[in-house]
């Protein structure tokens, strides 16, 4: 038995860990997570998004720390302070632990921040900036010969999610929910490892290890359904301790197969973005055109040529 | 004791001793939304703070569409 001094209790298992066995049920429980869904192997290059937050850093950490091969990427967003903090955090992460960290700022590469795009176009910020960083993230893993971009939702996220899409019934997201997506018509596969931890688990993790992490919320994220759903789960999780995995995990196990994985058919005309090469069904990707209606170039280019200046490349 | 809340940060004045557990109630945090750090060291529910410690309460919920 343990010996050590309790530091975190998991009532979801009913016990109290001391640091080194909390630790060990972590990378337990995320190698676990790697290996059930065929995430990635040892020989594959990694592409870790990350945002300077607890998971996305923790998730660079415990597999950097497995022995995997990992780069890191980061996107400038232009959001205020929270950007410049977010930036800031995850370049020291990587100095201190001598890993390599690409950087892609909106503004300086493609003319607009994440603000501008949501003045410019009335789009919801977390819409645009989704939209920014996952072709980001897609582009740097296709030019860059990457295996799998991983990102560091927890179950929390997962569970909060899978809510939202139970409530609208949105079989389409429901059938996408899953902890790993195949690469495939141009798109780079894409894993989340951490699906099993908490994000109790994930700040717990950070703090043990020494991990700086930003700790302010990103100031454009109110408004959305996304907090009311994790309160929600929580407020079911403390009568009932495992609600939230349970819900999550017998969605894999026993939901998921129920719903078709996207629709086959709406890829079949999947052609490269005459501006970025991106796979898109237009002529240009969504986010050539939200670039276009949210950069300050835009109106030279809707007057003059009929392509933008710079090829989108980063 | 100083209670510090951390993000949005706001400090607190509460008398000890306090559970952990009734100190998180109190505020009406849920427990899995929240770490809580006494003089710097991690610590579980049923652990009894006195009335001279340190506590910093650390939310963990992110918002956004991650
Ligand atoms: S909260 Fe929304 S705007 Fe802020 S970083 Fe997350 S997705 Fe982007
Ligand atoms: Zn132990
Ligand atoms: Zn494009």
């Amino acid at each position: 038995m343990c010996r050590g001094a309790p530091v975190i209790d998991l009532r979801q298992h009913n016990a109290a860990f001391c640091e080194e066995h909390f630790l060990r049920f972590c990378r337990s429980q995320v190698t676990k997570t790697i290996e059930k869904h065929q995430m990635f192997g040892p020989t594959d290059r990694i592409l870790v998004a990350v945002s300077g937050g607890k998971d996305s850093l923790a998730l660079w950490d415990m597999l950097d720390e497995l022995g995997y091969t990992t780069e890191g990427l980061t996107i400038g967003l232009g959001i205020d302070n929270y950007s410049d903090q977010s930036t800031e955090m995850t370049r020291r992460f990587a100095a201190e632990r001598g890993l390599a960290l690409q950087v892609v700022d909106l503004a300086a590469t493609y003319g607009f921040s994440v603000p501008d795009a949501a003045g410019r176009t009335g789009r919801v910020p977390c819409s645009a900036c989704g939209l920014s960083k996952r072709h980001v993230f897609d582009q740097v893993a296709r030019e860059g010969g990457f295996d799998v971009v991983v990102t560091g939702h927890n179950l929390d996220d997962e569970a909060a999610v899978l809510f939202g899409n139970v409530m609208r019934w949105q079989d389409d997201y429901l059938g996408r929910q899953r902890p790993v997506l195949a690469e495939g018509d141009g798109f780079p596969r894409k894993a989340k490892p951490l699906v099993r931890l908490t994000e109790r688990e994930t700040a717990a993790w950070c703090l043990l290890r020494g991990i700086d992490y930003v700790l302010d919320e990103c100031p454009m994220a109110d408004g959305n359904n996304h907090l009311a759903y994790k309160e929600l789960l929580n407020t079911l999780e403390e009568r009932t301790p495992g609600a939230k995995q349970d819900f999550y995990l017998g969605f894999l196990r026993q939901g998921l197969r129920h719903f078709e994985q996207g629709s086959d058919t709406a890829r079949t005309d999947l052609r490269a973005c005459e501006e970025c090469g991106a796979p898109t069904s237009a002529d240009r990707c969504s986010f050539c055109r939200l670039r276009e209606r949210a950069s300050t170039t835009s109106v030279t280019v809707e007057l003059g040529s009929t392509k933008h200046p710079t090829g989108a490349t980063s | 004791m100083k209670v510090t809340i951390r993000n949005p940060r706001r400090e607190l004045e509460i008398e000890g001793p306090i559970r952990v557990r009734d100190l998180v109630s109190s505020l009406g945090f849920h427990r899995d939304a929240v770490l809580v750090i006494v003089d710097g060291r991690l610590v579980t529910d049923d652990t009894t703070i006195t009335d001279d410690a340190d506590v910093e309460i650390r939310r963990v919920i992110s918002g956004g569409d991650v």
